[in-house]
């Protein structure tokens, strides 16, 4: 007679990815289950390892431009501008305020897609299948003005270190200010298919709690901060490209579950239109080149930049020697440290929960791995 | 009552059914008949790249400085040239552009000081070979040359 059967045993180890569709990309998770209930989770990682940290010491400064974009895809204006403000701080370049003005919109834009992107496909996850197809509707206008801005659609490579490359083109204005008249209805409408839904509010409404203690442990930063009701977002915190100047609300949930995340996120999407908006009233005329040298040759040193990007904190730790070349740059992606919070997320949840509790965190495997 | 009321008859999910039911019209339709309908590119769009010629004379407008080269992250231009022993300038021989490796970042056609290369709206890329994917000078100034086969 054999110890004991399938059946007496407690504990079933599951693998999940790293094909698994609704990871989001290649992340792969081993669930430790009991029955249903989800006792523990291990996240492996690298399957999307490009070594762009260490590609940046083989760069020019300006070389390694492109290759930022290509960490969170999704939000690729994002990270050109964290990298762009790194090395200009190195340098002490000051960025013409036209510059900075469309540098704003530029990114505010690439919130909302982004935000986009993760409404679709974390809606998509739960099941509900129409948002996607909407979000990624209004998500094509927004990446025809980066096309006709900067000739191209994703992987934009729109900054370049001082300053733009580009002037707007003629209908640039018109172009920014139509979309945002057209989205904001949008965005109600999104609402209604999802706000009120009974299934949507059954599958989110206290799953995957982090309260602020917890976030703050894990450093988990973005709206997952924000939806635990921390007001923390460092375009109010430390202001950088001129944010200081326009007028936004960060809005907060309370709970700190899936669902205020989802609030939160939406209401991100309005706040973004607002900034955006002010920044085209306010357009000032001028360069959009700062004083930059030909050769860039920062002075030795080190700097750590962050920026608020559509997930979460996002810093760029640039070390120069002196040389044409980074000595080191070091990413700290928000998707990464917020990941590390899946555990504690799933802890006691059900199996489907894991699925809805990866679509909150909105990871980028592109950024998590690197 | 008025919960029990919204709970009993679904108004919550009626009222997405009502807005998945307004884009029943036909003029929302979004699909694109790719091949035969070709997309609106963009001006600034950066796709394959293109070698310019002076039209009035037919000949080569690169300088042969190499800053493409030199700027290109991924190192995948290579310009040939020769010393002209007459006009004591350098001459363009050869220029090759792996396209399989370039990201279209833009950087070769910023620092070209005379606007030689350039980046067209041209997108389809495709070719049935790794070799495909390597331009030359000719295929560069022409344009991608049609494939063709033995049959
Ligand atoms: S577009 Fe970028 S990667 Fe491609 S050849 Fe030019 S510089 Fe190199
Ligand atoms: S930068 Fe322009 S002119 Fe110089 S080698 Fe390249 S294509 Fe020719």
């Amino acid at each position: 007679m054999p110890d004991g059967t399938f059946l007496d045993a407690t504990e079933l180890v599951l693998n999940m990815g790293p094909q698994h569709p609704s990871t989001h990309g290649v992340l792969r998770v081993i669930l430790k289950l009991d029955g249903e209930k989800v006792i523990g989770t291990e996240c492996v990682i690298g399957y999307l390892h490009r070594g762009v940290e260490k590609i940046a010491e083989n760069r020019t400064y300006p070389q390694f431009a492109p290759y930022v974009d290509r960490m969170d895809y999704v939000a690729a204006v994002s990270n050109g501008l964290g990298y762009c403000l790194a090395v200009e701080k190195l340098l002490g370049v000051e960025v013409p305020p036209r510059a900075q003005a469309i540098r704003v919109i530029l990114t505010e834009l690439n919130r909302i897609a982004s935000h986009l992107i993760w409404l679709g496909t974390h809606a998509l996850d739960v099941g509900a299948i129409t948002p996607l197809f909407y979000c990624m509707r209004e998500r094509e206008e927004i990446l025809n003005i980066f096309e006709k801005y900067c000739g191209a659609r994703l992987t934009t490579h729109a900054f370049r270190i001082g300053g733009l490359q580009y002037e707007t083109y003629d209908t640039f204005e018109s172009d920014v200010r139509a979309f945002c008249d057209m989205f904001l209805p949008k965005v109600d409408e999104y609402e209604e298919l999802l706000t009120g839904n009974r299934i949507w509010i059954g599958r989110l409404r206290n799953v995957g709690i982090l309260n602020a203690e917890d976030c703050k442990a894990y450093g988990v930063t973005g709206p997952l901060l924000r939806a635990a009701g921390v007001k923390w977002d460092l375009r109010k915190a430390q202001p950088y490209s001129g944010y200081e100047q326009y007028d936004f609300e960060i809005p907060t949930g309370t709970r700190g579950d899936s669902y205020d995340r989802y609030l939160v996120r939406i209401q991100e999407m309005r706040q973004s239109v607002r900034i955006i908006r002010q920044a085209l009233d306010g357009l000032p005329g001028g360069p959009i080149m700062g004083k930059v040298p030909k050769v860039i040759k920062p002075p030795v040193g080190e700097v750590y930049v962050s920026i608020e990007a559509p997930k979460g904190e996002l810093g760029y730790y640039i070390v120069s020697d002196g040389s044409t070349q980074p000595y080191r740059v070091r990413v700290r992606p928000p998707s990464f440290v917020n990941l590390q919070a899946l555990d504690k997320m799933c802890r006691g949840a059900l199996v489907a929960d894991v699925v809805v509790v990866i679509g909150t965190i909105d990871i980028v495997l592109g950024e998590v791995d690197r | 009552m008025l919960n029990l009321l919204r709970k009993i008859f679904l108004l919550d999910l009626i009222q997405g059914l009502w807005v998945t039911f307004r884009y029943q019209q036909p003029k929302y339709i979004y699909t694109e008949q790719y091949p035969a309908q070709r997309p609106k590119i963009a001006e600034r769009f950066r796709g394959a790249p293109r070698l310019n010629i002076n039209p009035e004379t037919g000949e080569t407008l690169c300088i042969a400085c190499n800053l493409c080269a030199l700027a290109c992250p991924e190192n995948l231009i290579v310009v040939g040239s020769e010393r002209d022993e007459k006009t004591k300038r350098k001459v363009l021989t050869t220029f090759t552009y792996d396209i399989s490796r370039c990201m279209f970042c833009g950087l070769c056609e910023d620092a070209c000081p005379v606007d030689a290369l350039e980046l067209t709206q041209d997108f389809e890329l495709a070719s049935y070979s790794r070799e495909g994917a390597i331009w030359d000078r000719q295929m560069l100034e022409e344009g991608p040359r049609p494939t063709k086969y033995a049959w």
